[in-house]
């Protein structure tokens, strides 16, 4: 009797081997590889975008990294020109008669697309090139004009020949003087240092990210300055000193939102209070960076209590032991060892503020502005707001140089999170 | 002059505390004396005298510099003829030209008063700037000259240091709380100005968002051109769509990466997914306006749709793959946060992994990943950039994808580019927008932040 | 089975233990964590309607060895088992075998419970619904009832079916997962140390719900209370260092074990 009862457990027994289940479990194994499928296609696609992103971004740019010129003769010493008083010499006719000669026997009409293939500044070039160095205007030497944005199209194959005449910003007529040119090897293209060394302009082929750099500069040195000491203070005293009440939480829960304020929301505060409260200057990157201060502050906060907690116990308990006050615990051991960290946490933030464009518009940092600033007072722009005032642009050689821009931002980011995670790899202790 | 001074005040500190220190050394043992026993060390009694030198006269010299403009404003426009027939918006009007005027920015002849004015303004400037110099100067005299006499050996300076220290500290916490006073009280104030013209009613309810034109015709204002919904209902939409985009594929990825993926494949696809998050928004509005919306366009046009080149789907679709990261990693952590036991227990049942992921992983970590999800949403409402090149400007309704549509955030950009005076109602628009922006994001995060710390205290 | 006496039970249990062939056999086993050899060439042998119990002090390699009889150490990255494990003269090792079949054939309770954050009806259903075990919901109601009664937990909570299963007690929620592992009706159920996380009475509760299981499924379960392995198995091995020590009858080993080293664990010289 016994045995007859085990043995009916036994029949209940599953049977693990019939089709049925056979078929249930390949059904299961197939919902297992689909979903795996499906992981791998959504981490396809964000890092497809990414490639894509970048290597557009790439295939767009890397143009704007050369800029064709004409290097041209100029014979200075026939020309009239009054050396008392070089600003006013009349460098149009000098610069005229020194592209003329290239291309002769053109009608009037014939010259004016001439000279529309070369920068409409070209004079304020060589003057500016005289004024720096007047043993020019002794004889004979070469100048190299950047060419205009449509004759730089040409030659960087943007504008096909192929094109009818009557869609493309260049005549077949400039085309054969652009030919002319070239076969007298007038043409090069050599690296655009204009991109790095020049404010911005309004004609493509001068526009430059030297307003633009150094502004980002001021601003994220204001930013650095005013946002690293009071983090780090504030960070320290919530982390070591505050005692638990409402207040803290009050303190808490606000660093945890305003952390999370759209960034825009902190541009409208810029300039209701900076600039229209406090009268500071429009367009100053002392205003920007103060505006990026408080957006970094949260985060910087927020940062360095994570590295301020992760120092064990046992080292306060050491700096304590040995008389050490509190003051001295933390400034000389905790913070010494919670330093990498908090410096990596502090160029990561600095490199969100870098790439931090909403704020500056409404503060006015997409001004205009022709030459650098020299200092936190002087009007600019800065890097990202650049980018966003180029491509607004209507010139063609505008996207090219707006992707020129955001390669180079992200050059600076780039270099900015190997600084990161260099110090975090070199420094960072794990307890 | 006031980057000089502050220089100057460093300068300063740094002697006195150097001399502060000698000083202190000296008390400690006087010629031919016992050492005496000093409560604190010599560098306690120099950086004491150091706080007492610069930090009373940089206080004084912020204060000044804060209010000076508004003080010489005031003290300009009183003595100006005619000052008071008009109201504050002509004052301030007036005022700017003055300012203008006293810079040497000549537009035109100035009339004979505002040159007057303008004199008026440039000698109190003058007589400001002498003024701050001397008065900080002399306060931070008196303090180092106080900060060096209290030096003796039973001073306890380290005490004096270190409260100077917590205090500072303590004001620096209290920055978190000042930033959101600043950010709420300049939102309403300036919203309440609007309001003042046009009625909270019509634009919370109004499905007009026509800013332009009550400019045109300053009358109209109050005519329901502000209504703010159709902006909002634009704001949705991108969003959603955004959401659509990163939330499966966010999930998704942080369910392969935690779950199937080698870890050395992990350590290489994971960084490069943060990159995503990384790359600054403008580079993102860039790339959208130059390459995803015109193939968008294209493609709505192909299938023969109405499609406008600044499409909803366009914009959507670029910023759901920013947000991309947030929700993968934030999904990741959810997951990480589930008992290794959870996932054994499944596992021991026979379950597949997937099985497991489906019915016990998401399950427990679904409160995670929703916070993160909300977290997301509120970033894609704030996102200001790519809207801002790549949406849309004119508010519509419509259920078209391929329609423009345009944001909160665009709205305040585009009413705020260009000149600001705060007197006219488009300005003071963006303010009372930024204050919806501000109130829906709060919400979005408190919840989320919630949601997030719930969670997290149940494991 | 009520109608026989409970020794009438017991005797035709240990009849059937003695006479019939090893259900799990394990010959040569090693684990590997990396470079690190956890397990020494284990030759262990798993009995039908038998408690096998697993002594030893902690570190030794009990809880791998039976992590290793339903592959659950695959779960860990460097972890690498060699020898031969087989389930019925099936190598469970074989990469024919399916891992998922294996896991509802073998069973395992863990240390801590760890429901499912789900309802206590929801946990125990999980099983039979994932290997399809119930053609209807009558079905698995009927498969819930009988998993909770086997537990003896089903007076307990069949009220309040549908609260959440991490809401009860951890006496109740171990049970909660002995019902769970019992639902998907295994041949043998592994026990990584399942008393260890609770108090006294609701351990010896879970010991006598032990004791009667035995009647339907073979038995392994890692203890490291010698009162325990003494009062719930008929057999036990005892390891040390990674290396099976001796395995023998319950009652032997406790009175008259063969090896110096269990002889000195059992009476408390190291341990």
């Amino acid at each position: 009797m016994s045995t007859i009862e085990i043995e009916a457990v036994d029949s209940q027994r599953v049977n693990w081997h019939s089709d049925e289940m056979k078929a249930r479990r390949k059904s299961r194994y197939a919902a297992e590889r689909r979903l795996k499928a499906y992981g791998m296609t959504a981490i396809i696609f964000a890092l497809g975008f990414l490639a894509f992103l970048i290597s557009s971004l790439v295939y767009t740019g890397h143009k704007a990294f050369t800029q064709t010129v004409a290097t041209v003769s100029i014979d200075l010493s026939a020309a009239e020109i009054d050396r008392s008083n070089l600003m006013d010499a009349n460098w149009r006719d000098i610069v005229r008669d020194a592209l003329r000669a290239q291309v002769p026997d053109l009608t009037r009409r014939q010259e004016r697309a001439y000279f529309d293939l070369f920068t409409s500044s070209a004079p304020f070039l060589v003057r500016d090139t005289v004024i720096k160095e007047p043993s020019r205007l002794d004889g004979t030497s070469s100048f190299t004009i950047p060419m205009s944005d449509r004759a730089d199209q040409l030659a960087k194959g943007e504008i096909s020949r192929d094109t009818p005449e009557d869609q493309r910003r260049i005549s077949d007529e400039q085309i054969g003087m652009y030919d002319q040119l070239v076969s007298k090897g007038l043409i090069s293209s050599p690296f655009n240092w204009g991109l790095f060394l020049n404010a911005d302009s309004r004609f493509p082929e001068l526009a430059g990210l030297a307003g633009a750099i150094s502004g980002s500069f001021w601003s994220l040195l204001v930013c650095f300055a005013i946002s690293f000491p009071i983090g780090i203070a504030a960070a320290i005293y919530l982390e070591e000193f505050a005692p638990k009440n409402r207040l803290t939480d009050l303190i808490e829960i606000n660093i945890n939102n305003l952390a999370a304020v759209p960034s825009v929301v902190f541009g409208l505060l810029g300039l209701a209070v900076f600039l229209n409260g406090f009268g500071l200057p429009r367009s100053a990157p002392l205003v920007g960076g103060l505006v990026l201060s408080l957006m970094t502050l949260p985060t910087l906060i927020i940062v360095t209590r994570v590295s301020l907690k992760a120092v064990p116990s046992s080292i306060r308990e050491a700096a304590l032991g040995v008389g050490a006050s509190k003051h001295e615990m933390i400034f000389h051991h905790v913070l010494a060892l919670a330093m990498p960290t908090i410096m990596t946490g502090a160029i990561i933030s600095l490199a969100r503020a870098l790439g931090e464009t909403a704020p500056l518009l409404l503060i006015g940092m997409n001004a205009f502005i022709t030459s650098p600033p020299d200092g936190i007072f002087a009007a600019s722009t800065a890097l990202p707001s650049q980018i966003y005032i180029w491509a607004d642009s209507p010139e063609r050689g505008f996207v090219s140089r707006t992707s020129a821009a955001i390669l180079v931002l992200l050059g600076f980011l780039i270099v900015m999170n190997a600084i990161a995670i260099f110090l975090r790899q070199r420094f960072e202790r794990r307890w | 002059m006031s980057g000089y001074l502050i220089l100057f005040l460093a300068a300063m500190a740094l002697i006195v505390s150097y001399f502060g220190v000698f000083r202190a050394s000296r008390a400690a043992t006087p010629a031919g004396a016992v050492r005496l026993k000093q409560h604190s060390r010599p560098i306690y009694h120099g950086l004491n005298a150091a706080i007492w030198t610069a930090v009373p006269a940089f206080i004084f010299l912020l204060l000044w510099l804060m209010f000076q403009n508004s003080v010489m404003n005031q003290l300009v426009i009183a003595s100006f003829p005619g000052a008071e027939a008009m109201d504050a918006a002509a004052k301030s009007l007036q005022m700017s030209e003055i300012r203008q005027v006293a810079a040497g920015n000549l537009f035109r002849q100035p009339t004979p008063e505002v040159a007057a004015a303008a004199e008026h303004l440039r000698s109190l400037q003058s007589t400001s700037m002498y003024l701050m110099a001397a008065l900080t100067c002399c306060i931070a005299a008196v303090g180092a000259f106080l900060g060096f006499k209290v030096i003796s050996p039973r001073y306890r300076a380290r005490h004096s240091v270190e409260t100077a220290v917590t205090v500072f500290m303590m004001f620096s916490s209290l920055v978190a709380i000042i930033i959101t006073v600043g950010i709420v009280g300049s939102l309403v104030f300036e919203a309440l100005h609007f309001f003042a013209r046009v009625p909270v009613t019509e634009f919370l309810f109004g499905l007009r968002w026509e800013p332009q034109i009550a400019i045109r015709a300053d009358q109209v204002a109050g005519q329901g051109a502000f209504g703010v919904l159709p902006v909002l209902y634009g704001t949705f939409l991108i969003s959603a769509i955004a959401m659509l985009v990163a939330v499966p594929t966010g999930i998704l990825s942080a369910v392969y990466l935690t779950e199937y993926a080698h870890p050395g494949f992990r350590a290489v696809v994971k960084p490069m997914l943060e990159i995503l998050a990384g790359v600054p928004t403008v580079v993102y509005g860039f790339f959208a306006v130059l390459t995803v919306a015109p193939a968008i366009r294209d493609l709505g046009n192909a299938v023969g749709i109405p499609s406008s080149p600044n499409s909803a789907l366009a914009t959507g679709l670029v910023m759901g793959v920013m947000i991309i990261p947030f929700i993968s990693s934030l999904s990741d952590d959810a997951f990480a946060a589930v008992p290794r036991a959870m996932r054994d227990g499944s596992l021991a049942l026979g379950a597949t992994k997937g099985e497991t992921i489906r019915k016990v992983l998401l399950p427990a970590a679904l409160p995670g990943i929703i916070g993160g999800v909300l977290l997301a949403l509120s970033r894609a409402v704030g996102e200001t950039m790519i809207v801002v090149m790549a949406a849309g400007l004119i508010a519509k309704i419509t259920a078209n994808p391929f329609d423009a549509v345009t944001t909160v955030t665009v709205q305040i950009v585009t009413l705020l580019i260009g000149d600001s005076e705060f007197d006219n109602p488009k300005t003071l628009a963006a303010f009372a927008l930024g204050l919806v922006l501000f109130v829906i994001t709060l919400c979005l995060n408190l919840i989320a932040l919630r949601t997030v710390r719930k969670y997290r205290e149940k494991y | 089975m009520n109608m026989m006496s409970e020794a009438a039970v017991e005797k035709a249990l240990d009849q059937k233990m003695n006479e019939t062939a090893y259900k799990m056999v394990g010959r040569d086993v090693s684990v590997y964590y990396g470079e690190k050899r956890a397990l020494f060439d284990v030759n262990l042998n798993v009995r039908e309607n038998t408690v096998t119990a697993l002594i030893g002090p902690s570190g030794c390699g009990k809880s791998t060895f039976l992590r290793c009889l339903n592959r659950m150490n695959d779960t860990i990255e460097s972890c690498r088992v060699t020898g031969k494990i087989t389930l019925d003269e099936d190598d469970i090792y074989d990469p024919q075998i399916d891992v998922v079949e294996l896991r509802a054939r073998v069973g395992m309770v863990f240390q801590k419970p760890n429901p499912f954050p789900k309802s206590i009806y929801d946990n125990i259903a999980y099983g039979p619904k994932i290997h399809g075990l119930a053609r209807n919901k009558a079905d698995l109601d009927q498969i819930v009832e009988s998993s909770l009664q086997k537990a003896g937990l089903w007076s307990e909570v069949k009220d309040r079916l549908h609260e959440s299963g991490t809401g009860l007690s951890g006496g109740q929620q171990q049970r909660l997962c002995i019902a769970r592992a019992v639902a998907v009706s295994p041949e043998v159920i592994l026990m990584d140390e399942p008393c260890s996380a609770l108090d006294p009475i609701a351990t010896a509760k879970v010991e006598e719900l032990i004791h009667e299981l035995r009647s339907n499924f073979s038995i392994v379960i890692v203890t490291h209370s010698m009162q325990q392995a003494a009062r719930v198995s008929q057999r036990t091995a005892m390891f040390h260092l990674g290396h099976l020590v001796e395995e023998n009858d319950t009652d032997k080993m406790f009175t008259n074990p063969d090896d110096q080293r269990t002889q000195d664990y059992i009476m408390g010289r190291f341990g």
